[in-house]
This record gives C-alpha cells, sequence and structure tokens, in this order.
C-alpha cells in the first residue's frame, strides 16, 4: 500500500516518470490532451459564435419605422374607419405593405386618457388579428372588425367581442403636422387599452400575459406613452 | 448424335483470341475480358484501398426475423422519399429565386416556362406530403409491434427528432412559392410558434429575422429550408440506419417464442 501511495503522488518527478521536473504535477499527456481540447474549442468558438450572432442579430436590433402620411385631417371622421396602405417593411413591394383603418378621436366611444398625448388624436387600428395574424376587415354596416380565418370579431374600438383573439386589435402611434395625418409605430393594448409594446398575435397582455410574453429588443412603443388611455 | 460441324465466320486475326502464354495464365488477357472484367477490378481496386466492403455487407447483408413483411419497408420508403425531395430540391433550387420580389415570379417560371419544371415541382410539393404520411405509417409500424422496446428506445427517440426536422421542413417549405396562401400560412405558423411562454417571441423575431416578415424572412426560411434541416436530417437518418444495423430488426407481435420440445414437456410437467 504505501508503494501505490508513492506511484500516485501528484509530482510527476515522484511517479518516476522521465524527464519530470523537480515540482511539476502535470503529465505531459495531460497537458496536451488539455491544450488540444482547448485549442479545438478555441477554434470551434471562433466560427461558430460569429455565425450565430450573424443569425439572432437580427432579434437584439430595433427596428425602426418611419412616421407615413396618411392623409389630410379632413378625410377622417370620427364615426367610421377609412383604410390606408402603409408600409411596415421598406423595399420588398407589395409583402411590405399592410392597411390600417384610421378615424378621428371619438370622445363618446374612445376614453379619454388621464394624460392625453399627441398621439391620440386621431385612432389606427392595425389589421393583424390577435389571434395568429390573419387580415382582419371591418364591416361598416356591423360597426365591426371580423377574420376571415377562424371568426375572431372586435367592437368598433378593436376589442374583443368573440372568436379566439387573446387581446384587442393592436393601434398605431399618429400625429398631425401641417394638417396631415401620420402614422408611426405599433404599439399593443390590453384589454383596458392600455399601451403597451408591441407583440405578435396570439400574446394575451392581461394579467400574467405581460409577463409570460415579453416585448422583445426589434419593437419598443414611444417611451413614457404607457399607462391609461 | 453426330454433332454438326458449323465453318467459323471469317474473324480477323486481331480478334481473335491468342492462344494463352505460358505462365500467363491467370486473369484477364483480351481487351473484351478486361472489359468484362471492369466492374470487379474496380470495385476491387477501392475496398483494397478503404476496406468498405466489410461495412457493406455489415449493412445489407443482415439476418432478419422470422416473418418479416411488408410493414418493414417503411422505413426505406421514407428514406427514399427523403432522397426524392432533396434530388428534386436541389434542381428546384436551380432555377428559385429566394427574394420577395422575385420568388413568385420563379416559381412561375418553373411551372409555365421550364422543361419538365412542373412536374419536378410537383414531385416536390407532394413528395413533401408523401414523406409525411410514410413518416407516420413507419411510426405506427414500430409502435404496434412494440419495436421501440429494449435496446431500441434510442432509435425511437432519433425518429421523433426525425419527425420534428421533417414537419420543420414542410413549415419553411411551405412559405417559398410566395403567393398569398403561403404568405398568411407563414404568417399563422410563425405566430403559433409566438405563442410559447417567454421564448415564443424571441422565437418569431428569429425566425422573421426582426418584428416583421422582411427583406430576409424568405431567404431565412430558405436556408433553414434547404441547408440546415437536411444536413441534420441525412446525418440522423445515417445514425438511425446504422443502429438498425447495429441492433437487428424485431419480429412481429403475433410470432411468439417457440420453446424448444424438450423443454415444452418440462413446462408442461411442472
Amino acid at each position: 500500500m504505501a508503494d501505490r501511495k508513492q506511484i500516485k503522488s501528484k509530482y510527476t518527478a515522484d511517479r518516476q516518470i522521465p524527464g519530470a521536473f523537480e515540482g511539476e504535477t502535470v503529465t505531459r499527456r495531460a497537458f496536451m490532451t488539455t491544450t488540444g481540447q482547448v485549442a479545438g474549442g478555441v477554434a470551434a468558438a471562433a466560427f461558430l459564435l460569429p455565425a450565430l450572432g450573424f443569425a439572432f442579430g437580427p432579434v437584439f436590433e430595433e427596428y425602426h419605422q418611419p412616421w407615413q402620411v396618411v392623409g389630410n385631417t379632413e378625410d377622417f371622421g370620427p364615426d367610421t374607419y377609412v383604410p390606408r396602405t402603409i408600409n411596415l417593411v421598406e423595399g420588398i413591394g407589395d409583402s411590405g405593405k399592410s392597411t390600417v383603418y384610421v378615424r378621428k378621436f371619438n370622445p363618446r366611444v374612445d376614453q379619454v386618457m388621464k394624460k392625453q398625448d399627441e398621439y391620440n388624436n386621431y385612432i389606427a387600428i392595425s389589421t393583424s388579428c390577435m389571434h395568429l395574424g390573419c387580415p382582419v376587415h371591418y364591416v361598416n354596416a356591423a360597426q365591426r372588425f371580423i377574420c376571415p380565418c377562424h371568426g375572431g370579431v372586435y367592437d368598433f374600438v378593436g376589442k374583443v367581442q368573440g372568436g379566439p383573439p387573446v387581446r384587442p386589435l393592436d393601434r398605431f402611434y399618429t400625429r398631425v403636422a401641417d394638417g396631415k395625418v401620420l402614422i408611426g409605430p405599433r404599439f399593443s393594448v390590453n384589454s383596458e387599452l392600455q399601451r403597451f409594446s408591441p407583440r405578435d398575435p396570439g400574446e394575451p397582455l392581461d394579467g400574467v400575459g405581460q409577463y409570460l410574453y415579453p416585448s422583445t429588443p426589434d419593437l419598443r412603443k414611444i417611451p413614457g406613452t404607457g399607462g391609461s388611455q | 448424335m453426330a454433332k454438326i460441324k458449323v465453318p467459323a465466320p471469317p474473324v480477323p486475326d486481331q480478334l481473335k483470341p491468342k492462344p494463352k502464354r505460358p505462365g500467363k495464365t491467370y486473369g484477364p488477357q483480351t481487351p473484351v475480358e478486361h472489359g468484362a472484367e471492369a466492374g470487379a477490378s474496380t470495385v476491387g481496386w477501392i475496398d483494397e484501398r478503404t476496406s468498405l466492403s466489410g461495412g457493406a455487407r455489415w449493412m445489407m447483408f443482415r439476418k432478419v426475423p422470422k416473418g418479416t413483411n411488408w410493414f418493414y419497408t417503411l422505413g426505406s420508403a421514407t428514406m427514399f422519399a427523403f432522397l426524392s425531395q432533396a434530388v428534386t430540391g436541389v434542381f428546384l433550387a436551380m432555377y428559385y429565386d429566394p427574394a420577395p420580389k422575385g420568388a413568385y415570379e420563379s416559381i412561375r417560371h418553373i411551372n409555365d416556362d421550364v422543361f419538365l419544371g412542373e412536374l419536378v415541382h410537383g414531385m416536390h410539393k407532394w413528395g413533401s406530403s408523401v414523406m409525411v404520411v410514410l413518416i407516420f405509417l413507419h411510426m405506427g409500424r414500430t409502435f404496434f409491434f412494440g419495436a421501440y422496446k429494449y435496446p431500441r428506445e434510442l432509435n425511437w427517440v432519433i425518429g421523433v427528432v426525425l419527425l420534428i426536422l421533417t414537419m420543420t421542413m414542410s413549415f419553411t417549405g411551405y412559405l417559398l412559392p410566395f403567393d398569398q396562401r403561403s404568405y398568411w400560412a407563414s404568417i399563422v405558423g410563425v405566430n403559433i410558434n409566438g405563442t410559447g411562454p417567454l421564448v415564443g417571441p424571441y422565437l418569431n423575431d428569429f425566425l422573421r429575422a426582426g418584428p416583421y416578415f422582411g427583406a430576409t424572412t424568405l431567404s431565412r426560411f430558405y436556408s433553414i429550408h434547404m441547408l440546415l434541416v437536411p444536413g441534420a436530417i441525412a446525418a440522423l437518418m445515417g445514425f438511425h440506419l446504422y443502429l438498425v444495423a447495429r441492433l437487428g430488426t424485431t419480429a412481429p407481435p403475433w410470432l411468439k417464442p417457440k420453446t424448444a420440445e424438450a423443454l415444452r414437456e418440462e413446462e408442461v410437467a411442472a
């Protein structure tokens, strides 16, 4: 037993390894193995990390949507919606376009915000259904938004009235400049129509929903515009 | 019976088989004999340098249990469906343009103008459904024959991963024609991914390369569809097949193991 202990000494010199240095504890075999593994790891990381960053980069890159003119202020009344086409994504032709329903703020149906701001004088409703993103259309006779895919129904202000959608229709920031109505970035609303950073369809915002479905860094609401509306 | 001697046709001297020279009796002598041996000698040349024939024999000439039937071919059928998808996909890629403004037009060009384009596109389109159906039949066979049990659990797990990868192929391939159906189906599909709590929103942004279906969404789907996932499928399929050869196949469940006569008498006595 004493001999075995001697062989198991941590010093290579004690273990009779040829060419051992005084006080050396790492064998050359162990050193080469570790060096080879570390070098392989570094080499793999050198191409894997940039490649993954390249693929996942857009998730963390903020997307800037320019303000777009959709008409003159007198084009939009408070009692019905006017469809307008905006460019959600530039440079990809028709597939980057989207329809938005625009009307003037209507104090009879719209809640007046405690802190009324410049983005609320016109209401712009997104046509992306909050079930899974099919395009809704506004039916004037019924004063409802209706989705053709799975039967989602929304009332005049975009709140869910029936079907599978999980939250009211998204909206866009609007503002008025030189007598023109401009449409800006999108935001999401919960069932009290409070503003939230944009979420994708199918992601509820009431209760724990806003924490289960966090907003992503590539699309945020305009800072300081949250709260009740 | 008297043999009729037919006179030999007049053959030029060059083509007449030469008498074997003393000491050179082994192996092919004439160009014709060399030609006849060409295949075997090529295989021999390769095998001498790689020893692949042992592995090939191990893979191909396996013992299979009694009762093996047509249901056991569903896995191979799935593999051939995949190979068909791979080959037609490679050739479709020669004409396809994964850009939002060019994709629909390039598919129209394949269908309407390219020689056999509609056939090759159709094979790829319908073949994808065939592959999914075959996978489920293969999976059903494995399940109902109990072929997922020890020691083949890992092969079942690999098979499930292959099923998920095939679904990924179907999902990413659906967008590529870039017509209305593709576009809206992919929007719905991406948003279904988004309903996964916590990771869903990030997964969506990864799939779309941003908050909206943008300029690179289509090429991203295309890259996943034709490079990333097929590579993974081919590799896992190879491992799946290796395990089939390594572990052997199961007998159908209706064949009960037979007890030897001598032992059976013991059983009865006990």
